[in-house]
């Protein structure tokens, strides 16, 4: 596979590792009320589609990001690449 | 009809004229006491246990495509019971043991051949946990070998010692593991359960669950609405995909696993061996042709195929300890679904949906337990109430923090 | 012996002439030929032996499709098994040897398989061989394997060296014939960066099999024009005997080049292989065609051919199998060969076409609606019966039969990614259908497109169109006058009644199999691959599958497309497997990672280990030490006693910056860091998110801006991973930065009493490491051997007085060499990772072996640094009940009741009078050493409410390894427990 990487162009997928399911950028807050049900979702339930799956690429051999590859599970087609950090910050998470 | 020389022989002097269909294909009916989704070999094993061992009668296994066409039909056909963790190891011994009668209980010759599983070794940190490991398998009933590197090189003289990059420092032998002819099993099971009145249904793929006030009471199919009194998901590699439609999200990810086989060759291997400093394990089929694989290809996937640095990676963990099958050529590779889970052990449990079961969850450990995952689920829907040896594989296990984490990798489904 | 049935012309060269042996027999040939071609040349139709009954077998095709004509080519090392007698070139000196066959391949004592043939129908083992149950293993099951497989490896390491390489082009066009050439002209004119791959040596394809005209010229010369012209085009790259096996994801092919194969040995320096793979933006397959057999009663005579096949063999490489010959059709393509082999001299006996309106011919007879219903010669084809439209039966003599039940496409490459072909009642073939592999397009015959003139334009068509898409002009290639013969067909697949006719001629899977497969209900297209292991030999059913199909669609009453549907897997051809693996073997199976006194280490003579991929001194022997614990003990004891030093840069290391630096440290570690003080450092423990312990180590503040975090060896990598996801994604706007710096610095932990002394020499005299100024825990950035900038930490992995010094990895060896020189008066050795092991157990730290994944903080007896203050990674999963049971594992100790025992990693432990199984076990030694300080042996691991049990005598069993003896519980800090030494 090819991962079109937005700051360095088509990069060889055997460069990144993988981590899962986008949705782990939302991390529950550790001191909020019902916390540790938030947390067992979290880090245990995924939708695991058979489609469209945004999931988390880490460029390990190339320059260290983390991207949020959009990509069809069922014929493994890419159709979006960005920084997980952009992703992070424009699904509200910051400091 | 039973199998038998005999009977071979007797067909072969007359013309085969006498051999009837191994199974009945099966129209479904309106109802049935137990649907089993899924014909593969757990599925199939399922609904021959829920008749012999337990009684019940009015089953179904409803399959979308044809029987045995997954994972059982996909996998590198290894048994073995070289586990660790109490979680696991009663599990897969019972499993080891089911094989061990199978044939003569299903009249099938799944040629079940308890060749040997050799783990290598080649540090001091991996002996010592290859000891622990050996010792729980001893004292949960299990046979386990420390073998020395003399001990190994005389089972496999050809293993690379000269220019190792990781020195072989002896193995961990299960010598009652070895290998089994897969399709038989999902076929053997098949035709056992059939002759228990089991209607195997083929193409038939469940669309939807029929859900009333928190219970489940059939499911609607493409080939008509089946009531249920109990309704058992068998369907690893697609878990997700089923219990999505019951409204479930499930702590598993599919994940593609390709294996390999290689031309037919004379007999090199005598049992199945795995390399411990890289992704590769072999075993050679009474055919001829090298079976082997390594690691999944690592992010989810639904297309059973795979993709080249695996299979270099693999073929680079073969080479590293058997030098001399440079020559021998990949005849065919293939991809097979895993529901990888997120403690790398699977699940046999009750939904939170009255009379909706589940069994799932398998990564690529579900052929060799196929027997024991039949009867502990069998056993599962005909008492409600786990088997001994699967009380484990619970769905509540995580959020309990009761994980049963053999590789130690944690909730990342793609490390176990 | 002569070349008895050498015809005139051909593609081969003449002006040579070289020897080759088969089996033992001597005989010639020429360079251009193939092994086949030339023992066809040589009068041998006989090449093998079937897998299952041992019949035997003489080609049955001239490619890569071969199911028969297998050999075992070369000796000794390089002897390589299962090869196509087809597809192997012909080189001076070439020996093969038939396979599968015993004593000898005219005379085969495994052929009584075939007499007993009515006993072994397809899964005829699935229903016996059961009793007794133990008779398997020991008696049916050897039995069977002895007559498993069909060639033998050597079972000596491939002596030969493969290579890997990376292509990128625009277009990479699969096959070189005429689709593939037109293509190619038209996409290099365009400009594109073109690869053209074939696996024959000589472009062309089928143009050199046929005798056309194209424009003024024979067919192949205009193959050899085009190629010339492409060749010089600097945009294309020509690569032939390259086989593209595989079409993989975004336009990712995979490609074996056969370097060498056609020379004796690789020339020096050469790779007998390449493995490429080529990245491309498009791809045109243009892959031709495989012809397919009729089936009928022993048709698998030697001799027995496809017509195509024979039509080559004579066309190209001026070879026949015999001198009279008759063809077996359903379609006009089976007339060319008769008419080609009769303008050779080939005398054609006649032409069985099963149409009542074949075609007539001058030159031969023609027998209208007629069948071929038997054949004779055991060791070779010498007559056929052939029964016409009346149902009359007559014999006729012949040493070859071609057979032609026509072309299927050859669309393995489209099935790669799981597209699945289309039937087409055109042509009575499967096309590419569905969703072919992005970027594919396909062309020519591969696409169903037989004549040579829709092949050619198909082949420009669809490269111009590829060249308007990537924004080339695509020019209009001058394309010569071609052959544009329709399909002329008739669907005929079987002669009905057959019972010994063979669909799957290396397996030996019969029409009766297939018919006995339905009737036992094994009608899906999978099931009666898998249960008569049709389509499952070394040619993926290239030749066989459609017949198979057609068969089970008779007897099911379906049409064929209602059966189901070819399909392939990746590879195309079978792939030597030490291709895949490339030069990663042997010690360069994966890349040595050397610590920076590692060339010093190698002088002192030290033994190295392999930690990951690092190699580590395990410890360095002395003259007259005869057992490395003897030096181990030796490099423990003179630490303890005097001062040590170890090579400890295989630890992780990550610097941390930023304003928000402590924050974020404070996430990362379950225990608090943000109150740490500047040039302090704290230990540290890391957990996962799921509240298990991923990792330890200490982290230094350097500033209020900066920590420096180490990591195991082991972690380095994953932890480095998990604190950018953390920074990345989870807190994007914290003003923090990592960079791992593993290997910018050498690290050297200076352990023992005489530790300060030592560096008091190393270190510049401006910084003052006194045990005021630099207690315990302290860190600094100092310099050092004047002027050098170094990092000083005061921290003890061994427990004695220690610190962790270090300098820019490049000075690394220079300061091992300057401590060592320094340390000369206080006895100073240096130790490895055995001693370091040892004192680490002596002191009760957890290293890899107790933080094995499944380890919490209160497993470690650290569950109070879990703080309950702050939000961190792994702290809110880590409350979970069976995180938390009343009798958790704790870390303790262990020493043997008898001081004579081992406590041995890896053992159970049970508390005494219970019974010695699964149920009562109490926990689990993690790691174990020879304790020289205490005499003893000693152990740490986890032990179900061990912290509550200390003193306790338990049973400590191993029966993997026959230990069984009693163990002390005690604290797991044998040395030291209250840590004098750590502060002195």
């Amino acid at each position: 596979m090819l991962i079109d990487h937005p700051l360095l162009g088509p990069r060889d997928a055997a460069e990144f590792v993988y981590k899962g399911d986008a949705a782990l950028i939302h991390r529950p807050d550790g001191a909020a009320e019902g916390a540790l049900e938030a947390f067992i979702d979290y880090g245990y339930l995924r939708d695991n589609p058979a489609g469209t799956h945004r999931e988390l690429w880490f460029h390990e051999q190339g320059d260290r990001s983390w991207l949020v590859v959009t990509r069809d599970t069922v014929t493994h087609e890419i159709s979006r690449v960005e920084l997980a950090r952009d992703v992070a910050r424009r699904e509200g998470r910051s400091k | 009809m039973r199998y038998s020389g005999f009977r071979v022989i007797k067909e072969a002097l007359t013309g085969h004229r006498g051999w009837g269909p191994a199974w009945r294909d099966a129209a479904p009916q309106d109802a049935y006491d137990y649907v089993i989704i899924g014909g593969g070999g757990h599925g199939l094993a399922t609904a021959y246990y829920l008749a012999k061992e337990f009684g019940q009668a009015r089953i179904a296994v409803l399959e979308k495509g044809w029987i045995g066409g997954g994972n059982v039909g996909r996998n590198t056909t290894i048994i073995r019971s070289n586990y660790m963790l109490d979680g696991n190891e009663p599990f897969y011994e019972f499993s080891l043991k089911l094989w061990e009668g199978l044939e003569q209980d299903l009249n099938y010759n799944a040629m079940v051949s308890q060749r040997g599983i050799l783990n290598l070794i080649h540090s001091d940190a991996q002996r010592d946990a290859f000891i622990r490991r050996g010792n729980a398998m001893i004292l949960n009933g299990a046979d386990a070998e420390l073998l020395s590197t003399e001990q190994v090189m005389a089972r496999y003289p050809f293993l690379n010692v000269n220019d190792a990059r990781f020195p072989i420092k002896g193995g961990l032998a299960q010598h009652r593991g070895g290998t089994v002819r897969h399709d038989a099993v999902a076929w053997g099971y098949a035709r056992a359960a059939d002759q228990r009145g089991v209607d195997i249904i083929q193409n038939c793929e469940v669309t939807g669950f029929r859900i009333e006030r928190g219970r489940c009471t059939g499911v609607e199919t493409t080939r008509g609405v089946i009531d249920a009194g109990k309704v058992a998901a068998c369907v690893a590699g697609a878990s997700s995909r089923l219990m999505e439609k019951a409204g479930m999200r499930l702590p598993i990810e599919s994940h593609v696993l390709q294996a390999f086989v290689s031309e037919g060759l004379k007999p090199v291997l005598p049992g199945v061996i795995t390399f411990g400093a890289g992704h590769f394990y072999c075993s050679q089929s009474d055919k001829g042709g090298l079976v082997f694989g390594g690691d999944i290809d690592g992010y989810n996937s639904y297309a059973q195929r795979g993709n080249l640095p695996v299979v270099e990676d693999v073929c680079e963990g073969g080479m590293a300890i058997f030098p001399m099958l440079g020559r021998a050529r990949l005849l065919r590779m293939w991809g097979g679904l895993m529901d990888m889970s997120m403690d790398g052990s699977p699940i046999i449990d009750r939904t939170h949906i009255d009379g909706l079961y589940f069994n799932g969850g398998w990564c690529y450990g579900g052929f060799k337990a196929t027997p024991a995952s039949g009867f502990a689920y069998a056993h599962l829907l005909a008492t409600d109430r786990p088997h001994p040896t699967a009380t484990a594989y619970r769905f509540d296990r995580f959020a309990k923090g009761r994980m049963i984490d053999e590789k130690g990798m944690g909730n990342q489904p793609n490390l176990h | 012996m002569t070349q008895r049935n050498r015809l005139q012309g051909g593609l081969i060269d003449r002006s040579k002439t070289i020897s080759f042996r088969f089996d033992d027999r001597w005989m010639k040939g020429h360079p251009g030929d193939t092994l086949a071609s030339a023992l066809l040349a040589n009068g041998v139709r006989l090449m093998g032996r079937s897998f299952k009954y041992h019949r035997p077998r003489g080609p049955l095709s001239a490619g890569s499709e071969e199911p028969n004509a297998i050999v075992a080519l070369r000796t000794g090392a390089r002897q390589e098994p299962n090869t196509r007698a087809t597809t192997a070139e012909l080189f001076d000196g070439l020996t093969a040897q038939s396979q599968n066959r015993w004593p000898s391949l005219a005379f085969d004592a495994l052929s009584i398989n075939d007499r007993l043939s009515s006993f072994f129908a397809a899964g005829f083992y699935y229903k016996t061989f059961m009793w007794p149950a133990a008779f398997w293993e020991k008696l049916y099951e050897p039995m069977i394997r002895r007559a498993a497989g069909l060639g033998a490896l050597s079972l000596q390491p491939d002596p030969d060296s493969y290579d890997k390489g990376y292509l990128h082009c625009d277009v990479l066009i699969i096959g070189a014939g005429p689709a593939g050439l037109a293509a190619a002209l038209t996409a290099g004119e365009a400009g594109l960066r073109v690869i053209l791959a074939d696996e024959d040596p000589l472009p062309g394809g089928r143009l050199n099999a046929e005798r056309l005209e194209m424009g003024q010229q024979a067919s192949h010369a205009w193959a050899a024009e085009t190629t010339a012209w492409l060749a010089a085009m600097p945009n294309v790259r020509l690569m032939m005997r390259t086989t593209v096996t595989g079409a993989f994801d975004h336009g990712v092919y995979g490609a074996l080049e056969r370097v060498s194969d056609h020379l004796p040995v690789p020339p020096e320096g050469k790779p007998r292989q390449i493995l490429w793979r080529i990245y491309s933006a498009r791809a045109i397959l243009a892959a031709g065609a495989t012809e397919r057999p009729i089936v009928f009663e022993n048709n698998d005579r030697p001799g027995i051919m496809l017509a195509g096949a024979l039509r080559a063999y004579a066309n190209r490489w001026a070879a026949t199998p015999a001198k009279e010959i008759a063809v077996f059709t359903n379609n006009d393509d089976g007339h060319r060969t008769a008419s080609d082999l009769a303008a050779k001299g080939v005398t054609v006996a006649a032409v069985i076409d099963t149409r009542t309106d074949a075609p007539k011919s001058a030159r031969y007879e023609v027998v209208a609606g007629g069948t071929v219903t038997g054949t004779s010669g055991r060791l070779g084809l010498k007559r056929i019966e052939v029964t016409d439209a009346r149902g009359q039966s007559r014999r006729i003599d012949c040493g070859a039969l071609g057979v032609s039940g026509g072309w299927n496409p050859n669309v393995s490459l489209t099935c790669h990614q799981r597209g699945r072909p289309e039937w087409d009642a055109n042509i009575h073939a499967f096309v590419p259908g569905g969703t072919l592999p992005e970027g594919m397009v396909v062309a020519g015959a591969a696409e169903g497109a037989f004549s040579t003139h829709a092949a050619l334009h198909a082949g420009a068509r669809v490269a111009a169109a590829i060249a308007a898409d990537l924004g080339k002009t695509p020019p209009s290639p001058d394309l010569p006058q071609a052959e544009d013969a329709p399909v002329s067909l008739t669907p005929f697949w079987h002669v009905a009644g057959t019972t010994r006719a063979w669909v799957d001629q290396q397996n030996d899977v019969t029409a009766k199999d297939i018919r006995l497969a339905h009737q036992e209900n094994f009608t899906s297209v999978e099931h009666l691959k898998r249960y008569t292991t049709l389509g499952m030999a070394t040619d993926q059913g290239k030749t066989s599958n459609m017949a198979g199909l057609a068969i089970m669609a008779e007897v099911a009453g379906k049409s064929i497309p209602e059966v189901g549907t070819t399909m392939f897997r990746p590879p195309y051809t079978p792939t030597a497997i030490g291709a895949f693996a490339g030069r990663s073997r042997g010690t360069e199976f994966r890349p040595v990672r050397k610590t920076p006194s590692h060339v010093w280490a190698a002088e002192q003579g030290a033994t190295f280990v392999e930690v990951g991929m690092w190699l580590r001194a395990q410890w360095f022997a002395r003259p007259g030490e005869s057992h490395w614990r003897e030096t181990v003990n030796r490099e423990v004891l003179q630490t303890r006693n005097s001062v040590g030093i170890c090579d400890v840069t295989t630890l992780g290391k990550i610097d941390v910056q930023g304003s928000d630096a402590a924050a974020f440290m404070n996430m990362m570690y379950c225990n608090g860091f943000a109150k740490l003080p500047v040039g302090k450092t704290r230990y540290g423990l890391m957990l996962r998110e799921d509240g298990i312990a991923m990792d330890d180590g200490t982290a230094a503040r350097f500033a209020e801006d900066h920590y420096v975090v180490t990591t195991t060896t082991a972690n380095a990598v994953p932890v480095y991973r998990h604190m950018e996801f953390v920074r990345q994604c989870l807190f994007p706007d914290m003003d923090v930065q990592l960079i791992s710096t593993t290997e910018a610095w050498a690290q050297f932990a200076v352990a023992g009493p005489n530790s300060r002394k030592l560096l008091q020499k190393i270190v510049d005299a401006d910084h003052d490491i006194s045990n005021e100024a630099f207690p315990f825990m302290a860190c600094a950035e100092i310099t050092v051997c004047g002027g050098l900038r170094a990092r000083l930490f005061r921290i003890s992995f061994s427990g004695e007085m220690a610190f962790e010094i270090a300098v820019p990895t490049r000075y690394g060896d220079a300061l091992m060499r300057r401590m060592m020189a320094a340390g000369e008066e206080f006895g100073v050795v240096p130790y490895g990772t055995e001693a370091l092991g040892v004192m680490r157990i002596e002191k009760g730290h957890a290293a890899g072996n107790e933080l094995n994944g499944t380890i919490t903080a209160l497993n470690l007896g650290m569950g109070r640094m879990v703080s309950k203050k702050k939000d961190a990674i792994g702290s809110k999963l880590s409350e979970r009940e069976g995180l938390n049971e009343e009798d958790a594992l704790k870390l303790v100790g262990f020493k043997p009741v008898d001081a004579q025992d081992t406590v041995p990693a890896g053992a159970h432990l049970m508390t005494r009078g219970t019974p010695v199984d699964a149920a009562h076990d109490q926990g689990y030694v993690t790691s174990a050493c020879y304790s020289p300080n205490l005499g003893h042996h000693i152990g740490i691991g986890f032990l179900k409410s061990g912290d509550a049990r200390m003193g306790e005598v338990l049973r400590l069993v191993s029966p993997l390894t026959g230990v069984d003896h009693e163990v002390e519980v005690v604290s797991p800090h044998f040395i030291d427990p209250e840590g004098d030494r750590l502060r002195a």
